[in-house]
């Protein structure tokens, strides 16, 4: 709603001057964050928003590139001598930011931190709980043993900040105070404001190079309409996720300029496959409880793949900051097939398959989604809706807050829903595992499996696969698992979202993939 | 008197924990706090394990009573996204808002009683009904949209003022107040303004009403008729027994100004307590929430109770001991 009416007005304004800029000081680059951070411990809370703002401080022994491929970070590099043994070698000269030289020690010390964070949320122990033994063999090689063949052991290293060994025992607190904020990193701490913002300052001696802004600021600006002003008036050089009813405005503007990619995130609609009869928002044409499950034919679902129009819904909807989906990452991703593009859309088709499912008339369901977690949510599953009541799904829409939401669906209270999946590790092992591989905590497969989709077949693709310690034979078992997954329409891909980056003239950012906003990575263009 | 208070006093007590049952159960209803906090990537374990650490694995009840208990002692929880006591999270935020308020209510009190009383002495006059007309619109404009309208006005337009934020701040006996500081009163002029307006145009009604009513009372007439100055009898007798609902009434919205200059706080990104509860119902922060809520209605209670008190000041009829309560 604000942001609707923020837009109308902003359309309203576009034909006054153009806005006066004020003058920014050069050498401090001032950046608009999205989402408010939590806490400057690395280690507390696993939120792209804190992962993004630490990483200008601490550093990973794995780094990732724009798309989110490994690269040396604070490790020069590693290798598996066997599928349970990696070796990594470590960077040498590289220094904290208190002068102390890193070493395995400091590595020791971070994986025996990282699972002792009291009243951690949302903790990191997950990348290092593989890891069952870390020895140091010289200050600068680490031997890491795994209980079981663990082939994303790099990707999970990319997750982990390394801490000097001087700040095993320290709280959470002393990083909220700057006291513990040492790192390798290209910046160093200056000053934290919770909920307002941070000042960091550059780190002339990084091994990294000498990294363009002596001085950054980041400011909490999490309203869109706010974080937009903030950039049109010049108090900040760099917005991110510029929303898209702006997006016209301020690639007009030849002050301003957009930066996107597409990034890891999918949304997709997930349905109930997983109960025999009696799913809860199923009804036939004339709004009597039906016993039958339809979503449990897959000719069904195929035929809600392909009532959709994707194209439609990326340009109107998304003002084409979104790609549309035939698979669970976008292509660029490690992991995905070359053979699956968007389905196309073809309401005949899907009339003719529902059909042949014996549904000629089609049945009544509800669709549930967010309104406030993904870009456009609600507006996507309307048109969602809309598309499916053109070929004989009477849908009705119902959305709330995403608190709500994903307390509900994680109960299985819905028949149908809407959902964004943001592959972290920017490899396909994770939607595969999390939103296809049949629920099951003990083995670590199905965690958001909302719809309860379960395939034996597929089950044991996965398996194989997150298990196969060589990339490329590993990249290929998992394309085929991804085309398995579509081929059984598991889940209804429907985007890729685009992360966008709005900012002023002087600024030059090559959008990441993974969402994250790096200071470093930001040139001063002329 | 004193005991009037004590009752009071005794009275909030009540209302407190009727109020924190209602809200942790509310939260509770809304949905599991887990959900939101851990990562979605998350496995089993690790959300096993949130949930242990951050108390959710008990049932709802022993929940509740385990917060009686602290709260008894002074411990009113650890948020769950920042690890730290609610209350620590809450009062860190409290004096951007609290500055924030105090500026809002200061420049509609300031700008508001004159205009009301010039409005209310001249009716007529076409100044006067422009600034009715004016209060009308303070009115019925919604915050945010108002609020829009000035960044895009003096921060996009003009570049008089910064867009959002929080300026540098002075350190006043451990306070950190930024109205104090010329940067830190240009960011929050804006957001100030903003949050007054509809207090403003509230003041200005009123005091036009209050004087209309009195300048046609016999004391009035009768100061007049003495001959005292005029600036006397406006100054001293007719705001003087105007003041009574005024107090009131600035009294309550100072209230309503603190607990929720929310879309304020969120479009200005000022970093205030009202910020801080909307993104904690948003992440079902419930100890922050709890904490917010029952420090805002302490407060109002406390607010009501310095009015109450300010009425026995300003008019002597008032007997409050008789106003068997």
């Amino acid at each position: 709603m604000i942001r609707r009416l923020a837009f109308r007005w902003l359309a309203a304004a576009a034909f006054a001057t153009a806005a006066t800029a004020a003058v920014a000081q050069t050498d401090e680059l001032v950046i608009a964050l999205a989402a408010p951070i939590s806490s400057l411990d690395p280690h507390f809370h696993n939120l792209t928003p804190n992962n993004s703002l630490t990483k200008h401080v601490f550093e990973n022994l794995v780094a990732t590139d724009a798309a989110q491929n490994p690269k040396p970070g604070l490790a020069e590099s590693w290798r598996a001598i066997d599928p349970l043994t990696w070796e990594v070698k470590l960077r040498r000269g590289v220094k904290f930011h208190d002068g102390s030289p890193f070493t395995a020690d400091d590595v020791i010390a971070t994986f025996k931190r990282v699972p002792n964070v009291p009243n951690s949320p949302a903790a990191f122990t997950l990348f290092v709980r593989p890891v069952v033994s870390i020895t140091a063999t010289d200050p600068h090689t680490l031997i890491m043993k795994t209980a079981a063949p663990h082939p994303l052991l790099p990707r999970d290293l990319s997750s982990v900040q390394i801490i000097p060994k001087s700040m095993v025992d320290a709280k959470t607190e002393d990083f909220n105070s700057g006291k513990a904020m040492i790192g390798t990193g290209p910046y160093k701490f200056v000053e934290y404001k919770p909920g307002d913002r941070v000042i960091l300052a550059r780190n002339d001696g990084w091994w990294g190079g000498r990294t363009p802004w002596p001085r950054v600021q980041f400011r909490m600006i999490s309203n869109n309409a706010g974080r937009v002003a903030a950039l049109l008036s010049g108090d900040v050089q760099v917005i991110e996720n510029v929303p898209t009813a702006d997006m016209e405005r301020i690639k007009s503007d030849s002050k301003l300029a957009v930066a996107g990619a597409v990034s890891n995130r999918l949304i997709y609609l997930h349905m109930d496959t997983g109960r025999d009869k009696n799913s809860p928002f199923i009804r036939t044409k004339d709004g009597k409880p039906m016993e039958a499950n339809p979503l449990r034919d897959v000719r069904v679902r195929r035929a809600i793949s392909k009532a959709l129009n994707r194209d439609a819904i990326v340009d109107r909807v998304m003002e084409k900051q979104a790609v549309p989906a035939g698979q669970l990452l976008a292509d660029v991703f490690f992991g995905t097939s070359r053979n699956l593009p968007p389905e196309k859309f073809d309401p005949e088709g899907a009339k003719k398959l529902l059909a042949e499912a014996g549904y000629p008339n089609g049945f009544q369901i509800t669709l549930h989604a967010p309104n406030n977690r993904y870009v456009n949510d609600e507006k996507i599953a309307q048109a969602v809706a809309q598309f499916l009541t053109r070929i004989g799904i009477d849908t009705k829409l119902e959305t709330m807050p995403s608190n709500v939401f994903f307390s509900r669906g994680s109960k299985l209270e819905f028949s149908f829903l809407l959902a964004g999946w943001a592959s972290e590790s920017g490899d396909t092992s994770s939607p595969l595992r999390s939103l296809l591989g049949t629920f099951d905590p003990a083995q670590g497969l199905g965690a958001a499996n909302r719809g309860r989709f379960s395939d034996p077949g597929l089950d044991a693709m996965i398996t194989t696969a997150i298990t196969q310690v060589d990339d490329t034979k590993r990249r290929m078992l998992l394309a085929a698992a991804s085309e398995k997954a579509v081929s059984l329409m598991g889940i209804v891909p429907v985007h890729y979202e685009v992360s966008v980056w709005g900012m002023r003239r002087g600024v030059d950012y090559a959008a990441r993939a993974d969402q994250y906003t790096f200071a470093w990575e930001m040139k001063q263009a002329k | 008197m004193l005991v009037y208070i004590l009752r009071r006093l005794a009275q909030t007590v009540l209302v407190l924990a009727v109020t924190s049952a209602l809200v942790f159960a509310g939260i509770f209803m809304v949905g599991d706090p887990v959900e939101m906090l851990v990562n979605p990537q998350a496995d089993q374990i690790e959300r096993d394990r949130a949930r242990t650490a951050l108390g959710l694995d008990k049932p709802m009840l022993v929940q509740y009573g385990l917060f009686v208990k602290n709260a008894l002692s002074g411990d009113l929880g650890t948020s769950f996204v920042y690890g730290r006591p609610a209350i620590d999270v809450i009062v860190e935020r409290m004096p951007a808002t609290l500055e924030l308020a105090v500026l809002a209510m200061v420049i509609s009190i300031v700008v508001g009683i004159p205009l009301g009383l010039y409005a209310g002495l001249k009716p007529d006059s076409p100044i006067s009904k422009a600034i009715m007309a004016g209060s009308i619109v303070g009115f019925s404009l919604p915050t945010f949209w108002v609020g829009l309208l000035l960044i895009m006005l003096f921060a996009v337009q003009l570049g008089w003022l910064p867009s959002t934020g929080r300026g540098p701040s002075v350190d006043v006996l451990g306070l950190e107040l930024s109205i104090l500081h010329w940067e830190g009163l240009r960011h929050a002029l804006l957001p100030a303004f903003n949050l007054a307006l509809f207090k403003l145009s509230l003041i200005i009604r009123l005091t036009r009403a209050q004087v209309r009513e009195n300048v046609l009372l016999d004391y009035i007439k009768f100061a007049r008729a003495k001959g005292l100055a005029r600036g006397r009898v406006l100054g001293v007798h007719l705001l003087k027994n105007i003041m009574i609902p005024l107090v009131t009434v600035i009294g309550l919205e100072l209230g309503s100004v603190i607990a929720f200059a929310i879309v304020t706080e969120s479009i200005f990104a000022w970093p205030g307590m009202g910020k801080l509860v909307i993104d904690s119902i948003f992440q079902l922060d419930r100890p922050v929430v709890v904490a917010y809520l029952m420090i805002t209605v302490a407060m109002f209670i406390v607010i009501n109770l310095v009015v109450d008190v300010l009425y026995s000041v300003l008019d002597p009829r008032v007997r409050l001991a008789a106003a068997k309560v």
